[in-house]
């Protein structure tokens, strides 16, 4: 997958930023819908991966897992300083009744003279929120409220 | 949704009078009180089908009193729609962070001042390019002060009470403050580590989005008597402060919500929406979500608090030396999003309620026990903001509210078209140009952030505010018009 256009559309919502997220893999499709919030803030082009963050997370549902993960990346950014270009999920996973997943965030720390920032994603809601296996591979769909 | 679909939605609602339509139970089975919609048919054609919907789906929630209402600034939203207001039995309801949103406390203070539009408009550039400096704007802005745990402690339990004991404003801006600052029963224990991680760094800064400081001036007096009670007059420089609890705020929500959506599981709560996700108001999820919510909404107070008292020193330094005393009382602080327990009489019969406001202010009546001596005879002043480039509105609550809507108005002028849409259509310079040559200036992290919060993108205030007006839910007291911005 080259262009942002196959890894993510944004939807019309009159208050919010709704996407839909593609991937070959669930993974993939959640690495896409953290691209896709990304750059309702920021365009990721102008972010550099000159460091790394694992995050690990464990939900009882795979919905509360997306929850979760676009929740993660929001504090991360905010607490940590810093944005996120790339997105490297290693697996997710069900272990008996828990969801898991792992990943590695990388980005670097915000310079305000280089990343121009736009919408501020104020969190991840379950608004309308969809996981769902196609015949090509996997869409998720969410709202972030800005 | 087809066309056909929008339509049928559309024909649903009934009309009651010229400016409140219902939406009948069997709209949607599963209702278990009618919705009520508060709009003039013009509104009522502009309003998203999506968000009739959510109004249905209010209704489903457990021990919901009356009606599932909406404000005339209603627009879709998640889970509730934004002007929704909801309220349910302390006993047998719900409580719901869907019907509060992530911004808790996310809400509107005005200040006045005796200085005139006169004397302040040469100085406006300046002026702008001093507070903009003296406020943290902008996505992920850090404050001057870090507070320390045991600060942050103080401002989630106590609120306002807070900042004036450490040197933020007076006694007098405290008593102007909806609930005095402070939802009482506020528990940091409920509030995160990651919470507390983004709340300490954020006090006093104004964030993103719709957030805004505007220096206004008073244009127009409806009301004699309430302006004189509210300090305000004709010509008079004022200026108002919309932020809410920040990253705080934004990460309680996000941790009570799983917490609360395991407890709808629990409690076998059937939702329409996921986004609804609610807890009986007695069990231990919902009162650790209440307590905690009260700790946002401290901090939101003490966020605007701080604002307000960094944005005086600035007045201070500019106009002073000149004038003396500028007289920047608070005339009220305002909330948006909240949930509070009020006492209501609902059927003849006095009862305690969680009330959701989503997007909604409080519009308490003339001698009601909240609002302070010197406003016990006007009623609640209700602020409205404008978007951007638009007049801004005072008004005072009145009876009729705690009739028709809880004690309730509506918050602002109401999104009509998307930020992505705007982004598109509009260019943000070239609005900025716009308001320049209108004599409004509009300072601003981005000028992107400007297309987004375009006038264009909104409803009309004025005709929001003219609804609640007519319906006497709050009556116009007075109409502020803009003078600058700043933004985040």
């Amino acid at each position: 997958m080259s262009s942002s256009a196959e890894k993510y559309e944004y939807l019309e919502h009159t208050a919010d930023a709704k996407f839909k997220a593609y991937g070959a893999t669930l993974e993939e499709a959640f690495e896409n819908a953290a691209l896709a919030m990304m750059n309702v803030m920021i365009d990721t082009d102008t972010v550099k991966n000159t460091q790394s963050e694992i995050v690990e997370l464990m939900s009882s549902d795979m919905d509360a897992l997306l929850f979760e993960w676009l929740s993660e990346l929001l504090f991360v950014f905010e607490v940590e300083n810093m944005v996120f270009n790339g997105f490297d999920i290693e697996y997710i996973k069900q272990e008996s009744d828990d969801f898991h997943l792992v990943a590695k965030l990388m980005g670097e720390p915000i310079d305000l003279s280089v990343h121009k920032f736009g919408t501020e994603v104020k969190a991840a809601t379950y608004n309308d929120m969809s996981i769902q296996e196609t015949e090509s591979g996997w869409t998720v769909q969410a709202t972030v409220d800005t | 949704m087809t066309q056909e679909n929008e339509r049928q939605i559309h024909n649903s609602l009934i009309r009651i009078n010229d400016n409140t339509w219902e939406l009948p139970t069997d709209y949607k089975q599963g209702m278990k009180v009618p919705g009520r919609i508060f709009l003039s048919k013009s509104l009522i054609e502009a309003l998203e089908p999506d968000a009739i919907d959510q109004v249905a789906n209010v209704a489903f929630l457990p021990g919901i009193q009356k009606y599932s209402m909406a404000m005339p600034d209603a627009h879709v939203g998640y889970g509730f729609s934004i002007g929704g207001v909801a309220a349910f039995d302390k006993d047998t309801g719900v409580i719901s962070p869907g019907g509060v949103g992530f911004d808790i406390n996310c809400g509107v203070r005005l200040i006045r001042s005796d200085l005139m539009a006169t004397d302040v408009r040469p100085m406006i550039p300046e002026l702008l390019d001093a507070l903009f400096e003296a406020i943290p704007t902008g996505v992920g802005s850090k404050s001057r002060v870090r507070v320390t745990d045991d600060e942050l402690d103080g401002i989630f339990t106590d609120g306002v009470q807070w900042a004036v004991e450490n040197g933020y404003g007076t006694i007098a801006d405290m008593e102007h403050c909806e609930s005095q600052g402070r939802i009482s029963g506020a528990d940091p224990s409920k509030v995160s580590i990651k919470a507390r991680k983004r709340g300490r760094p954020q006090v006093g800064t104004l964030g993103s989005g719709n957030h805004f400081l505007e220096v206004q001036y008073v244009d127009k007096i409806y009301d004699e008597k309430a302006a004189e009670a509210f300090g305000l007059k004709e010509g008079q420089v004022t200026f108002m402060i919309h932020c809410g609890s920040r990253g705080a705020g934004h990460q309680i929500c996000t941790d009570h919500l799983q917490a609360i959506s395991k407890a709808s599981k629990k409690y076998k709560i059937s939702l329409p929406d996921k986004q609804l996700a609610c807890a009986p108001a007695k069990s231990p999820e919902a009162q650790d979500y209440f307590k905690a919510m009260a700790c946002a909404a401290n901090y939101a107070w003490v966020n605007r608090h701080v604002i307000m008292h960094w944005s005086r020193e600035v007045f201070e330094e500019f106009f002073a030396d000149q004038f003396g005393d500028l007289g920047l009382d608070l005339v009220y602080d305002v909330a948006h999003n909240v949930a509070k327990l009020e006492e209501h009489t609902v059927d003849g019969e006095k009862k305690e309620l969680y009330v959701h406001r989503k997007g909604a202010t409080r519009a308490f009546p003339p001698g009601h026990h909240d609002l302070p001596e010197d406003y016990r005879k006007t009623g609640q002043p209700v602020i409205i903001p404008g978007s951007m480039g638009t007049a801004s509105y005072v008004l005072c609550g009145t009876e009729a509210a705690m009739d028709i809507s809880f004690g309730s108005a509506c918050h602002g002028a109401g999104r009509v078209m998307s930020r992505s849409h705007a982004k598109r259509e509009l260019n943000g310079e070239e609005v900025q140009k716009d308001l320049g040559s209108r004599g409004i200036f509009v300072k601003a992290q981005q000028p992107s952030m400007i297309a987004e919060e375009a006038p264009d993108v909104y409803k009309s205030s004025s005709e929001v505010v003219n609804v609640v007006h007519e319906l006497g839910i709050a009556r116009k007291v007075a109409r502020l018009l803009p003078m600058g911005v700043i933004k985040g």
